[in-house]
């Protein structure tokens, strides 16, 4: 049976090498998980070396080379859920369960686990059971959904109302409010012309709303002075940054707008092939999407001749499989392809050498929506809002300690404290802005505002009160960099771990002034040896809180003298409990007694 | 016709267009740490020994190409003392035992650790488990050393057109992974006369039954530090 299942899906994708993602992951939705012989035929079928293959099944979170069990549930792990309890709902369904998190239960029937976060946090505690989102955890919920895993009711028999995704909105501004049909955007662009269009965009000052900010003109520019036979357009729904989900409110109710950006972008720089590579997270959009696209063809806004206008373009959607560093655009070049999301070396641009050698365009969803605002309405009117330097509105999630967790539309330039108050959050002791790899600001600092000038936002603004420990915050992201750095770089793969181990001392008591300097130390390291932006930012929320609230940091330490991590006593528990015995003499003299 | 030229630490480097910063510098005799560069593959770029500096940025040797009048920093004490953390977070991500070591000698990392003057490991060591992989009958692998340089990759994909290895997971949990479905070495198509059979800077690939033919003390490193001048090799 499984051969004919795998040997339909290989056909289905011609057995072609670059559809490697795509068929590993349909192959473990069909046969609940990668075997080795599953591996073995897909290599052969490809043509690559088997090698290869089990380089990448093993890289990604989402693949398992091993059994995981008929149901995976797994519990969205940012911090904001956290705060929503989503730790004590995991303990209880392992309990329920009869489970360790991570481990498989004995009957192979179900395994529980954590996964970084899944972009749900304006509706958590959320999870994933067999990879579809569930939001707004409950015990209650809890508690039935062990009774569904215990009676093997399949997934489509559950509530339908616990995976729905709600799109939470609470400011429109010029591009949630848009306006346009489908086709607006792509006639207005043809109207008026490639090079017209290009200088519109150049105008429009349009910079890259992931993050990096990297003008939109510029990129589709150098793209199309590159001589090349093809050229690739790659929409960035890689969405992985821990607190933001303002694409998939983009992706939810604007699919159209986003496409048709695309699409204005293959037309600008002549590109036939596009991508879009959604996050795996967001499986549960997958069948709307295609659905979009076809509507789409249909309509002449793609496949061939679009609008008799005798270009060519069309899109198809990539999913990655749980890597956080794949949003790094070179990574998710290398996903695209097939291969472990490893950043590539800086020599050469993706523009000009990107996705299969061709040069390649790679723009965030929200870039290019906001590109369609562009060949409507042209780059003056575009400018017409935001900052000198940043022009136009941003879409900020915002999350965690508020009255209104959701998506708001600002122009740029709106200040954090505003923000703070339309969200209804009281008592905030710190806002996290642009997710874990982001910035942590402190009260005297909301005045500041978001802008590539200022505070640049790639999406995320996670809110915490008075009473959220920052020690604890920033010790839970360094978990998150060491469990989603690629692995490529030394100071990244060890650097980070060896941060996770520091945090966790410091977390426990054992920390002193020595291990503070040692974050610094491995702060300016990660900072300036790093391959990539991952591992250069994946130190500044440790670094952040350890400048703005060292008092959490230095409430936790007993000595400032060094101490080591390991307690001889403590190591001598296990004995202890093995032979019965808690008298004096089996603890060590001179060290506290439990 | 007179050569462009370069700065490293002070002195005039020649290069030709299209080397990049080791290349040259490996050229004119002088030594830039590296532990995932070799002279006969292209530069990789991911174990960051090689860090230097020009105009107030870091790059990286093996990959950042040569330009004329660049006034490169390379033995620095900051830049030293970057090379020093990182070599210590390589030997705790592992299980090194260099004593206990039959590479000891002709070891890189072993061989820039003294160069670099680094006396201690400083962190908390992982002490992951990695099981060796002795099904072979000629070589020996011994995982707990692996440094994720990617040589032997690199040489049996390049060189040998076998594609034997591939790192696989991610972050700290990276590892070698082998081209069959056992996952035993045995059970792939390597022989101990492969480039990648002769290119790992540790001690993961070992050739069974000549370990000590040369003793310990009388090896390559044993006789002249690694920054040294060397005609073949590194």
């Amino acid at each position: 049976m499984s051969t004919t299942v795998l040997t339909a899906i290989l056909d289905r994708h011609q057995r072609r090498g670059e559809r490697l993602m795509t068929i590993l992951r349909e192959a473990q939705e069909a046969l609940g998980w990668l075997s080795p012989e599953t591996l073995s035929v897909v290599a052969d079928a490809i043509g690559w070396p088997r090698v290869k293959v089990e380089s990448t099944a093993g890289f990604y979170s989402f693949f398992h080379t091993r059994p995981m069990g008929q149901y995976r549930v797994l519990f969205s792990d940012n911090f904001t859920d956290r705060m929503l309890g989503s730790q004590a709902l995991m303990q209880a369904l392992c309990k329920q369960l009869w489970l360790e998190p991570g481990r498989v239960s004995e009957d192979g029937l179900v395994s529980v686990d954590a996964t970084s976060c899944t972009g749900m946090c304006d509706q958590g505690p959320a999870a994933l059971v067999n990879y579809r989102a569930i939001t707004r955890l409950t015990q209650a919920r809890i508690e039935q959904m062990g009774e569904l895993i215990r009676n093997h009711a399949p997934l489509e028999s559950w509530p339908e109302e616990w995976f729905q995704v709600k799109s939470q909105v609470y400011r429109r501004d010029r591009l949630l409010d848009h306006g346009l049909v489908s086709g607006d955007a792509l006639k207005a662009a043809i109207a008026r012309g490639q090079d017209a269009l290009l200088e519109e965009l150049k105008l429009s000052n349009l910079r890259g709303r992931g993050g990096a900010g990297f003008p939109a003109g510029q990129k589709w520019e150098s793209c199309r002075s590159t001589p090349s036979e093809e050229r690739v357009v790659v929409c960035n729904a890689d969405e992985g940054e821990p607190g933001t989900f303002k694409d998939r409110i983009l992706l939810t109710d604007h699919p159209d707008l986003v496409f048709e950006g695309m699409t204005i972008a293959a037309y600008t720089i002549k590109a036939r092939r596009g991508f879009v590579y959604l996050r795996g997270e967001y499986r549960y959009l997958l069948e709307t999407l295609e659905a979009v696209l076809a509507r789409r063809r249909e309509a002449g806004l793609l496949g061939n001749n679009i609008l008799g206008q005798g270009f060519d373009f069309d899109i198809e959607i990539v999913h990655g499989a749980g890597a956080y560093i794949c949003g790094e655009r070179s990574a998710l070049v290398e996903s695209l392809e097939g291969k472990p999301g490893r950043p590539r070396l800086r020599t050469w641009s993706l523009s000009v050498k990107g996705y299969q050698g061709f040069p390649t365009d790679v723009n965030n969803v929200e870039t290019l929506a906001n590109a369609c605002l562009v060949a409507v309405h042209g780059g003056d009117w575009y400018r017409e809002v935001g900052t000198a330097k940043s022009s136009g509105t941003k879409l900020v999630s915002v999350s965690g300690d508020c009255a209104r967790p959701g998506v708001y539309e600002y122009p740029y330039g709106v200040s954090v404290g505003q923000i703070l108050a339309d969200c209804g959050a009281e008592d905030t002791l710190a806002v996290q802005v642009s997710g874990a790899s982001g910035t942590t600001l402190a009260q005297d600092e909301f005045e500041r505002v978001i802008s590539f000038e200022d505070v640049p936002c790639g999406g995320a603004l996670m809110v915490f009160n008075r009473h959220r420990d920052m020690l604890e915050m920033a010790r839970h992201y360094s978990h998150f960099f060491a469990h989603e750095s690629c692995g490529f770089c030394t100071p990244c793969r060890v650097g980070t771990a060896v941060n996770a181990k520091l945090m966790d001392k410091l977390a426990a008591g054992h920390g002193s002034p020595y291990d503070i300097n040692e974050l610094f130390k491995m702060h300016r390291l990660l900072q300036s040896a790093s391959h990539c932006g991952l591992g250069s930012t994946a130190t500044n929320v440790i670094h952040d809180t350890l400048t703005k609230f060292y008092p959490a940091y230095q409430q936790r330490m007993q000595s400032l003298d060094y101490e080591p991590s390991f307690n001889l006593d403590r190591a001598l528990s296990q004995a202890r409990q093995m032979t019965g015995r808690d008298d004096s003499g089996a603890h060590l003299s001179n060290t506290e007694t439990p | 016709m007179s050569q462009d030229t370069f700065q490293l630490d002070g002195e005039e480097i020649p290069f030709t267009p299209g080397q990049t910063i080791m290349q040259a510098a490996k050229a004119a005799g002088k030594y830039i740490p590296h532990l995932c560069w070799h002279p006969d593959f292209s530069g990789h770029g991911s174990c960051k020994l090689c860090v230097v500096k020009s105009r107030g940025h870091v790059e990286n040797a093996c990959v950042a190409p040569a330009r004329k009048d660049m006034v490169v920093e390379n033995r620095s004490p900051e830049l030293d003392d970057m090379r020093r953390t990182l070599l210590q977070l390589l030997f705790v991500e592992g299980n090194h035992f260099c004593p206990s070591c039959e590479k000891s000698g002709n070891c890189v990392l072993q061989a820039t650790a003294y160069e670099l003057g680094m006396l201690t490991p400083h962190f908390d060591h992982f002490y992951p488990n990695r099981p060796v992989d002795a099904s072979h009958h000629e070589v020996l692998l011994d995982f707990n050393r692996c440094i994720m340089c990617e040589l032997c990759v690199r040489a049996s994909r390049e060189v040998d057109g076998k594609n034997v290895f591939a790192l696989s997971g991610r972050g700290i949990a990276s590892h070698l992974i082998v081209n069959s479905e056992s996952g035993r070495l045995r059970d792939t198509d390597f022989s101990a006369t492969d480039r990648a059979a002769e290119v790992c800077p540790v001690g993961v690939i070992l050739k069974k039954r000549v370990g000590f033919a040369k003793p310990i003390g009388e090896r390559d490193y044993d006789q002249q530090p690694i920054s040294a001048p060397r005609q073949e090799g590194r």
